[in-house]
């Protein structure tokens, strides 16, 4: 099976700064990976990597094969959509103006919505449960809600990748949850392959079939939720103390910090 | 707040602009039958009426500068719609960001080079100024290859006071005659009664128009940001160059046929946006129609208030522009703080 998504030995950095270091991941079709790391690991520099808004200084980012800077742009978004960590858009266009313009990769320049067009969006925005805001602006609506339109207009953009760069961070407990259930359903049943940037290490061993420890741009550790998060990774990673449990409903990693002494 | 359709659809683009359309056309017929010296349609159209005094006043006198009026106020509302969106503040227009003074400070030079006044160099001239305000303003608010809006307009501020202060210069300098000229290019006028150059100026006005409505989508996407428009498929780079391209002509057509006049590439977009909402598709030409018949009316104002005194049209742009929109700027602070 061809990797949707890989990076290969992929390193960046700003001007002397070295901000990632030979990174390198495999994406199946169906899967969730996790990537957690203290601030300033590079995880929002990754997601910009793998998304083509910035170039490697060294090694390739593959998208279904092929480097990603042989696309067409218009061409990347029909196949991965990002889910931004600041949900802004200048001018008050409506929830469903933006959810459509997750169609505008699909469309000619100058052509409108068609009948499909707008089914797909609805669709997406009824599946994250903001179907009734449509109408509002978006500078109108709550932090969560302008999230989850984004999220929507992703999913209209209908890729096989998705990139959602800490997409829990506006939300409460039923829509952390809520998104990442809809992330999963898109995996499994549209076999998508889906990067989720977390700061919330248990909502990563809850949803993500791997995880990617980053520390310092460098990769500290990868692989299932149980073998990336222990004691020793993380207190090294995060320079401080940790507690790791286990969840006795479902046999997740729980972490949680210690207080220094 | 305005209740609007949730998204545009063609037959309200269709709609919106066929209005708009017919409320130029009233501006245009209104604005030629009123002026401090009474004329009369009908005995200008009657028989022998082309060599008549009513004739003369209506066609070759309010017509031309009407019609000039339509589209210099089109193109400065077209311009500053695009340049709104792709600066991604509702603050930008080509009068704010030195792209007029540029385009003025260019078209000064060829004429004092010797240019014809009716020549195309100027307008060709003009056009030049209006790019190379915009590459200088751009690389001045680039640092490490990074531009900001805010770094943009900043730097434009900057630089239209140099561009204003550039014209007094040569203002001062030059001969009492072609001080005349120069102050022309300051102050701003639509006087002409020449055909051709409404002619020449409609069609660098149409070519800019037709080029920005090609990325009336992208600039829509734009409000998501470089990088958010990026992820959505816009080539940023190429989009940006077309409309900064396109918006030196509109721009540099204008100012070369009627010098610079502020305010109605800032508040007619602004406006539009208001009421229509922020679709490109419908805002850019919403705004050349909306644009051409409020400098109609401001110039209409301009020559008729101290009648048979003329007051420069800026002048009436800017006492009408200002207040409304210190009231928007007002009423958006308000909103934002509460």
């Amino acid at each position: 099976m061809t990797p949707l998504l890989e990076a290969d030995t992929v390193s960046f950095g700003y001007g002397a700064r070295q901000v990632l270091r030979t990174v390198s991941l495999t994406l199946l079709p169906g899967e969730i990976l996790g990537v957690i790391g203290p601030n300033g690991s590079g995880k929002t520099t990754l997601v910009r990597l793998l998304s083509g808004v910035l170039a490697p200084s060294a090694g390739t980012v593959r998208l279904a094969g092929r480097p990603l800077t042989a696309y067409r742009r218009r061409e990347v978004a029909r196949r991965l959509a990002v889910v931004p960590q600041d949900p802004t858009i200048d001018f008050p266009f409506t929830a469903l103006e933006v959810v459509l313009m997750g169609r505008a990769p699909h469309l000619s320049a100058l052509a409108f919505p068609r009948a499909r067009d707008l089914a797909i969006a609805r669709e997406a925005m009824a599946r994250l449960e903001v179907a009734e805001v449509e109408s509002r602006p978006l500078d109108r609506l709550s932090g969560g809600e302008r999230q989850r339109v984004l999220l929507a207009r992703a999913l209209a953009q209908e890729p096989e990748v998705l990139l959602l760069d800490e997409p829990t961070t506006h939300l409460d407990l039923r829509h952390q949850a809520g998104i990442h259930d809809v992330a999963r359903a898109l995996a499994r049943e549209r076999g998508h392959a889906v990067v989720s940037v977390l700061h919330d290490l248990n909502l990563a061993a809850l949803f993500c079939d791997r995880l990617m420890l980053l520390a310092g741009g460098v990769v500290v550790g990868q692989g299932s939720p149980e073998a990336v998060l222990t004691v020793d990774a993380l207190q090294q990673a995060y320079q401080t103390q940790v507690y790791v449990g286990r969840n006795e409903r479902t046999g997740a990693p729980v972490v949680l910090p210690l207080p220094r002494r | 707040m305005s209740v609007r359709a949730p998204y545009l659809t063609p037959g309200r683009l269709t709609a919106t602009t066929a209005a708009l359309a017919l409320l130029l056309l009233a501006s245009i017929v209104g604005a030629v039958l009123v002026g401090p010296v009474p004329a009369s349609l009908w005995r200008a159209l009657g028989q022998g009426g082309t060599s008549s005094a009513d004739y003369t006043i209506l066609f070759r006198t309010r017509l031309p500068r009407v019609l000039l009026g339509a589209v210099v106020g089109g193109s400065l509302g077209a311009a500053g719609a695009a340049l709104q969106a792709l600066l991604r503040n509702p603050l930008a227009c080509p009068h704010l960001l030195g792209i007029s003074g540029g385009a003025a400070v260019a078209g000064v030079l060829a004429l004092l080079a010797g240019a014809d006044a009716l020549s195309p160099l100027v307008p060709f001239a003009a056009f030049l100024g209006a790019i190379g305000a915009i590459v200088i303003v751009t690389l001045g608010a680039r640092a490490d290859g990074r531009t900001t809006p805010h770094a943009i307009l900043l730097v434009g501020v900057v630089f239209n006071a140099l561009a204003a202060a550039a014209l007094m210069l040569v203002n001062t300098l030059s001969s009492y005659l072609q001080a005349q000229g120069v102050l022309f290019w300051i102050m701003g006028s639509l006087s002409t009664q020449s055909y051709t150059l409404v002619a020449a100026a409609a069609a660098y006005a149409v070519a800019g128009l037709a080029w920005l409505l090609r990325h009336a989508l992208d600039l829509n996407l734009l409000a998501a940001g470089e990088e958010g428009a990026l992820q959505l498929g816009v080539d940023v780079e190429r989009a940006r160059r077309a409309v900064f391209v396109a918006a030196s002509l509109l721009v540099g057509a204008a100012v070369s046929m009627s010098g610079m006049i502020g305010f109605v590439g800032l508040i007619v977009p602004h406006l539009l946006r208001l009421l229509l909402g922020p679709d490109h598709r419908l805002l850019l030409p919403a705004s050349f129609l909306g644009g051409g018949a409020f400098l109609i009316w401001a110039d209409t104002l301009a020559r008729t208030m101290l009648g048979p005194a003329e007051l420069p049209v800026g002048v009436v742009t800017a006492l009408t522009g200002g207040p409304f929109f210190l009231y928007l700027l007002h009423r958006d602070l308000r909103r934002a703080l509460g």
